[in-house]
């Protein structure tokens, strides 16, 4: 393996500290950004360069977000980094969050600075407090170090960066409902347009990044855009942390270069438990679509190959489920998530998540009718792009592609009354 | 009355927000609450209004919203387990079935003198740690084995932190 880019302090003892991110060249992107005073316009140029598409989950061309902020808005505008990782199945955040805090602040801060931005947030998931003490004290050592604050480095530029802690909602991952819930309100999504470029936080002109999108900055800045891109395969380009778990001798998050063969992923995860045999993996976090191992063991994993296939690379998440998996029972625990996530704005997500969960509920207790299966199908349809934010989707998908791969499964279960494996 | 030290903790996270957005902190200052008292009552939420300065109705939506806050009392140390999918497949019904067994316990209960409480929670954000619980919404114990979970329970039994991490 070359050497990391986002996990370079892993080697350390204690890998979050400033002193060691400065010993491996940390701060040295801002150093740079604010001796040459970088134009915003060339910075947003190496990031579309490098190919970078967000971390959390759509895959949104970063470079491109950051040049929908208002160049010249008179007032306050706010930066936001969505650390509110509860995608199930995911877990790379959390990471960066807790050993390479650092890296996050410098990116989060080379980002402001573009978008002339002074304020910035991040939002961190509820159940890791230990990461949210860590970005806390990670700040506070920033500020007095003279990384945050005012006169950043001795120059004119300010920003400062707070963390607020999310508190088990799911659906504040999404990025509008995580405005509301800084605000103080309850997590429901907004309507967009307006989007947050236009209306963010507060009302004010916002830009909202995942962690580990913020995190691949410094890189960027120090290296330029192509030799990110480069190390990355076309239309996805750079590293990326994949977080592998479910039925592997090794669960972990693993950082290796776009277009790395699940194959070696599965490798570096120590292989299926047990030398079991594969039987489906789901590849970008819960609300993707499930794809059999057989498929899964000849794909790369990047967007386009992924997609080709027939699901998303969404976050990255790698959920692994070997022979002895019950795809009934796995879809009625992701099934039940959507349906107590859902915040309940609209109909079709509110009463259709309770309808699919209930029916995939009767089907592995032995309760299933013949009629079901076409029935929650419809029931996906109805859901699916019927609604405010992508928490009907995220519901809609796994059903979709459980049945799609495994509906004999489902079949036996009805007829049977109990489990094919 | 809220207590000096959530007063001033209240303050602390004020200065994270402007000031004209003091609503900003009502989830931080309901999770002081809850650290100090181990639940939020009615009383907690009024209380929090008044020092804050937004409508009562408006606490109560978030402490309702937020799965993690604490409407009732749930025992000196809560435990949430996440059972969902990844969690699920890394044999989290085994812990279960062990925490149960030991506590005398079900999902959404308290051990009879108070001590401990056990919930069911939603995917952490920690997934290749599996099994999982948290202390307190606090400490976080992953990689949880019969033997592990004994050890932890034994440790906040006799006062202490619980699982080092
Ligand atoms: C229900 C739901 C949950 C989401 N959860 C997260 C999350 O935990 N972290 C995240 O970065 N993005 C999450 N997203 C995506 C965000 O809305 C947003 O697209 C993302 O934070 C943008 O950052 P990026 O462009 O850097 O990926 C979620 C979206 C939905 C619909
Ligand atoms: S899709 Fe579901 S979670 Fe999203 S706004 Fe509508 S009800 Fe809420
Ligand atoms: S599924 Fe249990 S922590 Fe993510």
């Amino acid at each position: 393996m070359s050497t990391p880019i986002i996990f370079n302090t892993l080697h350390f003892d204690q890998p979050w500290t400033l002193e060691n991110y400065l010993k491996v060249g940390g701060y040295k992107a801002l150093r740079k950004v604010l001796a040459e005073k970088m134009l915003p316009e060339a910075i947003i140029a190496e990031v579309k360069a490098s190919g970078l598409r967000g971390r959390g989950g759509a895959g949104f061309p970063t470079g491109l977000k950051w040049s929908f902020m208002p160049r010249n808005y008179q007032g306050d505008k706010y930066l936001v980094c969505n650390s509110d990782e509860g995608e199930p199945g995911t877990c790379k955040d959390r990471d960066i969050l807790r050993y390479n805090p650092h890296m996050l602040i410098e990116g989060m801060a080379i980002a402001a600075y573009t978008m002339s931005v002074k304020t910035g947030y991040n939002y961190i998931h509820g159940e890791i407090f230990e990461a949210y003490e860590r970005m806390e004290a990670a700040c506070e050592e920033a500020r007095k170090a003279g990384y945050l604050g005012q006169n950043i480095l001795g120059s004119d530029f300010e920003f400062d960066l707070h963390n607020h802690l999310g508190y088990g909602a799911y659906v504040c991952g999404e990025e509008t409902a995580l405005l509301e819930s800084i605000e103080g309100k309850k997590g429901q999504p907004r309507f967009k347009p307006p989007f947050p470029a236009t209306f963010g936080l507060y009302g004010k002109p916002t830009t909202i990044n995942n962690t580990e999108t913020f995190a691949s900055i410094p890189y960027i800045i120090n290296n330029g855009g192509q030799q990110f891109a480069d190390l990355g395969v076309p239309n996805s380009g750079g590293i990326k942390l994949f977080s592998v778990s479910g039925h592997v001798n090794n669960p972990g998050n693993f950082e290796v270069p776009m277009g790395t063969p699940f194959k070696t992923l599965l490798e570096m995860a120590g292989g299926v438990r047990g030398g079991n045999k594969l039987k489906a993996v789901i590849p970008g976090g819960s609300s993707m679509p499930v794809l059999p191992g057989e498929i899964m063991m000849d794909l790369n994993m990047d967007f386009d190959s992924i997609q080709k296939a027939g699901s998303y690379l969404g976050t990255g998440a790698i959920i692994v489920m070997d022979e002895t998996t019950c795809m009934v029972k796995a879809l009625e625990r992701l099934s039940y998530f959507y349906f107590e996530e859902s915040c309940g704005q609209c109909t079709p997500c509110r009463e259709g998540t309770g309808w699919l969960y209930r029916i995939v509920h009767r089907i592995e207790h032995g309760e299933g009718r013949p009629e079901d299966l076409d029935l929650l199908l419809d029931l996906c349809n109805n859901i699916a792009g019927r609604t405010i934010c992508a928490l009907g989707d995220a519901a809609a998908w796994p059903v979709q592609g459980f049945l799609k791969h495994y509906r004999k499964e489902f079949e036996y279960h009805i007829e049977h009354k109990r489990c094919l494996v | 009355m809220l207590s000096d030290q959530i007063q001033a903790n209240i303050e602390r996270e004020l200065k994270k927000y402007p000031a004209d957005q003091r609503q900003s902190a009502v989830m931080a200052a309901l999770r002081f609450v809850q650290d100090e008292k181990g639940w939020i009552a009615p009383e907690d939420m009024a209380d929090i209004a008044a020092y804050i300065g937004m409508p009562q109705m408006a606490v109560f939506e978030v402490a309702t919203f937020y799965h993690m806050y604490k409407l009732k009392p749930m025992g000196e140390y809560t435990l949430t387990v996440c059972t969902n999918l990844s969690c699920q497949l890394s044999g989290v019904n085994e812990t279960l079935l062990h925490l149960k067994n030991k506590l005398g316990i079900g999902l959404g209960e308290i051990t009879a003198d108070g001590k401990f409480g056990l919930r069911e929670g939603e995917c952490m954000g920690a997934c290749v740690d599996a099994p999982m619980f948290t202390i307190n919404n606090k400490k976080l114990c992953g990689r949880l084995t019969g033997e592990k979970i004994d050890q932890i329970l034994a440790e906040l039994s006799a006062g202490g932190q619980g699982g080092k991490q």
